[in-house]
């Protein structure tokens, strides 16, 4: 069915064009003097609000210590499979991982896979992993675009910890009640 | 242990509901039957009753009688024997069957006592999941979700103990995470017949230990790690290796002797992690060895070969393929075949034999049986060469007959599946006079003097079936895809049979079982797909009178003298 658009006559100012014209000014000069809504990315940069889930992160405790056990839930849970996780023992004589016993040997995210979702954030039972406020990855090759252990960390850095997990296990070691 | 079970029936009565069990079941198994689970740790259906756990605490009753004249009580209100409730709950793994017994899984007090229970066992419980390498697979995790109370009470410091024993070689020991429920001590002296294993200390010091100088080294150590209900036993092979529930579980037979033990192979994106054992009553019971359990890193060993290859070059199959048919064509081949071969792989090299219309020899393995899971008779499937007609007699240990025929130069062309010719008593010097085919996956002396090399699979890259010592024939799956170049074994034997002139004979598992059923008697009514997860006992009679050599196993008696020899 050939659908007809219907033509209105033109109106009287319609019809005279300069009434049109400056109307049309009006608009453009408003805006020359109005703030403006755009930024210069990429020299300036939006305020990133809380909660924003930007690129997956390692974090390390203000220790300075490494708080991913590699238990491996977030590889589990990752809809799009783009952790993978090599599990690894830590040897019982590093004196400041003491009771630790395990830690990832290895941890790529691929973020060509990752949909910033945030479940590895939600699982993540030692709070080792959080989406923070990067949100822009750029590279030349796949090989680029997976995040290994030591970009992860560099990415995260420290973030506060009311927990230190380690700390009290080394402090019940210490003075608990031992065997 | 439950004892076997006897035709007298009572009825018990648990949640309401009847059912007819052999008297002296168990409660926790009469429940089972029902559908209805009872919780619990230091309970195993293959172990003796040891009841300190106190996690399947129930509810029993027993119909009145009148003391003075032993007659029913009745309820006036239903009409039926009224029943005494006692006051405080029991055990179920102490409670067995008696007639009329009433049980209540679930009412408020087993309920509590299940809460309290579960509170007692988490209080020195060191709740180190996101490590334990039991999380996924934990009886304690379980439970504690499904009776447990939700929350912790617990503000006092938990107890500090050994995070990593090693009890032996094979088996580390995190003591923080240990229940007590004691599985282990009585597998050991039970099972294993190796008591090394205690508790020593009172209280919440208690500890598991070996007895002082002695380990726990024995060849089923690793099954103290599968029934314990936690991770305080873990595999040290294992240990942070991967979590379980990235584990595809395939089912497979131990191809280690003639027990056939069933298996569970685990594996993440077709590489192979652990093995463990897959509870078969007529056979393994819920046990394997621990030799057993290693053999899935042959796999991935160095030595394997990985192409086909004429005179140590590297070829295609299709090369290798007409260099053989070359060397058949020629004529004077003999053909070894293998008891470690799936009765497939066996039917397939008779067919060969057939068309080159020789016969068949085998290579018998002998070691030392232990009486429990690994047999005298080394070779998984020497039962399956005979039902599939491959061989009539047993296999003597050594190839003295081939030996004299390559000395009389009887013999050019020696075709091999699997077997190294070397360990069979052939010197270098024979099998420098003769062409070597050689079908095997890893290469040794026979391989490097062979004149053609296929690849073939291992066994946890292949489908197919195992016969037993019992004449049971036991069916194993692919747990994992093989290396790119080496195709599977059934399709190599099958394209060797048709170079022989024996026809097209189908590679694909259900069309060859037509081709099976068809000619091997025995197997009529076989099919790889209808044989149960259990096994299939075939008929033994026909080679009854046969002197194997096997000593007794945990379900099987030698029916003549007891390790007859060969």
């Amino acid at each position: 069915m050939p659908y007809v658009v219907e033509r209105k006559p033109l109106t009287l100012s319609e019809r005279l064009y300069f009434p049109q014209i400056l109307a049309g000014m009006r608009v453009t000069l408003r805006h020359l003097f109005a703030k403006n809504v755009t930024m210069e990315y990429p020299e300036q940069r939006p305020a990133i609000p809380a909660g924003y889930r930007g690129v997956p992160t390692l974090v390390m405790d203000p220790n300075g210590r490494e708080k991913c056990v590699s238990c491996q839930l977030c590889e589990f849970v990752c809809p799009p499979k783009a952790i993978r996780i090599t599990p690894g023992e830590i040897p019982a004589d590093q004196p400041d991982h003491a009771h630790v016993e395990k830690g990832p040997k290895t941890f790529d995210i691929d973020m060509l896979r990752c949909i910033y979702c945030g479940l590895c954030q939600e699982v993540c039972p030692e709070e080792a992993i959080f989406l923070q406020n990067q949100y822009s990855m750029t590279g030349y090759t796949r090989a680029e675009m997976v995040n290994d252990k030591a970009k992860l960390y560099e990415l995260g850095g420290t973030l506060p910890d009311a927990h230190f997990k380690w700390d009290k296990k080394k402090t019940a070691a210490e003075h608990g009640n031992a065997h | 242990m439950i004892s076997a079970p006897k035709p007298d029936l009572v009825t018990v009565n648990i949640d309401g509901r009847e059912i007819a069990v052999p008297k002296g079941t168990n409660v926790i198994e009469a429940a089972k039957l029902l559908g209805v689970e009872i919780p619990h740790y230091c309970y195993h259906p293959k172990l003796t009753v040891a009841g300190n756990c106190r996690m399947c605490l129930i509810e029993m009753g027993l119909p009145a009688v009148d003391p003075a004249t032993k007659a029913p009580i009745m309820d006036p209100a239903t009409g039926k024997q009224r029943v005494n409730w006692m006051p405080r709950p029991q055990i179920g793994c102490g409670t067995n069957a008696s007639p009329g017994l009433h049980i209540r899984t679930n009412s408020p007090l087993v309920k509590d006592c299940r809460e309290g229970v579960t509170e007692m066992l988490l209080i020195n419980h060191p709740l180190d999941c996101p490590i334990c390498d039991q999380a996924g697979e934990c009886m304690l995790q379980e439970h504690s979700t499904a009776y447990g109370r939700g929350y912790s009470r617990f503000v006092e410091q938990k107890n500090v103990k050994p995070k990593k024993t090693e009890l032996g070689p094979r088996v580390t020991l995190d003591d923080e995470r240990c229940i007590l429920c004691s599985r282990c001590i009585r597998f050991s002296k039970e099972i294993a017949k190796d008591d090394v294993l205690g508790f020593i200390d009172r209280g919440s010091y208690s500890t598991l230990t070996c007895y002082p100088g002695r380990k726990l080294e024995n060849n089923y150590s690793l099954n103290t790690v599968d029934i314990c209900p936690v991770g305080a036993l873990t595999s040290t092979d294992f240990r942070f290796k991967m979590r379980v529930w990235f584990l595809k579980e395939t089912p497979g037979i131990d191809p280690e002797s003639s027990v056939g033990a069933n298996t569970t192979v685990s594996s993440r994106e077709g590489v192979l992690y652990r093995i463990t054992p897959r509870r078969n009553d007529e056979v393994n019971d819920t046990w394997m060895t621990d030799s057993g359990r290693a053999l899935y890193k042959s796999v991935k060993a160095g030595n394997r070969l990985l192409t086909p290859t004429i005179n140590g070059a590297a070829t295609g199959a299709d090369m290798a393929l007409k260099a053989v048919r070359d060397l058949f064509t020629a004529g004077s081949v003999a053909v070894v075949g293998s008891g470690r071969s799936s009765v497939e792989e066996q039917f397939l090299t008779r067919k060969l034999a057939d068309a080159l219309k020789v016969s068949v020899s085998l290579v018998s393995r002998v070691g030392e049986g232990d009486q429990l899971l690994l047999s005298a008779d080394r070779n998984p499937n020497v039962r399956g060469a005979l039902v599939t007609g491959l061989i009539s007699a047993l296999p003597a240990r050594k190839l003295t007959a081939l030996a004299a025929d390559i000395d009389a130069g009887k013999v050019k062309t020696v075709l091999t599946v699997g077997e190294d010719l070397t360990a069979a008593g052939l010197s270098a010097a024979q099998l420098a006079k003769v062409s070597v085919i050689y079908l095997g996956t890893h290469s040794n002396a026979t391989s490097e003097a062979a004149k053609v090399v296929f690849p073939t699979l291992t066994v946890f890259e292949k489908s197919g079936t195992f016969v037993n010592q019992q004449f049971r024939i036991q069916k194993f799956a692919k747990a994992v895809p093989g290396p790119a170049d080496v195709s599977d074994d059934l399709i190599t034997l099958a394209e060797l049979v048709a170079a022989a002139g024996g026809g097209i004979i189908p590679f694909e598992l259900g069309a060859l079982w037509a081709a099976i059923a068809a000619e091997v008697k025995p197997l009529a009514t076989v099919t790889y797909a209808n044989l149960p997860a259990t096994g299939l006992l075939l008929d033994a009679t026909p080679w009854a009178a046969l002197p194997f050599i096997e000593g007794e196993t945990l379900h099987y008696q030698p029916a003549g003298p007891a390790g007859a020899t060969a």
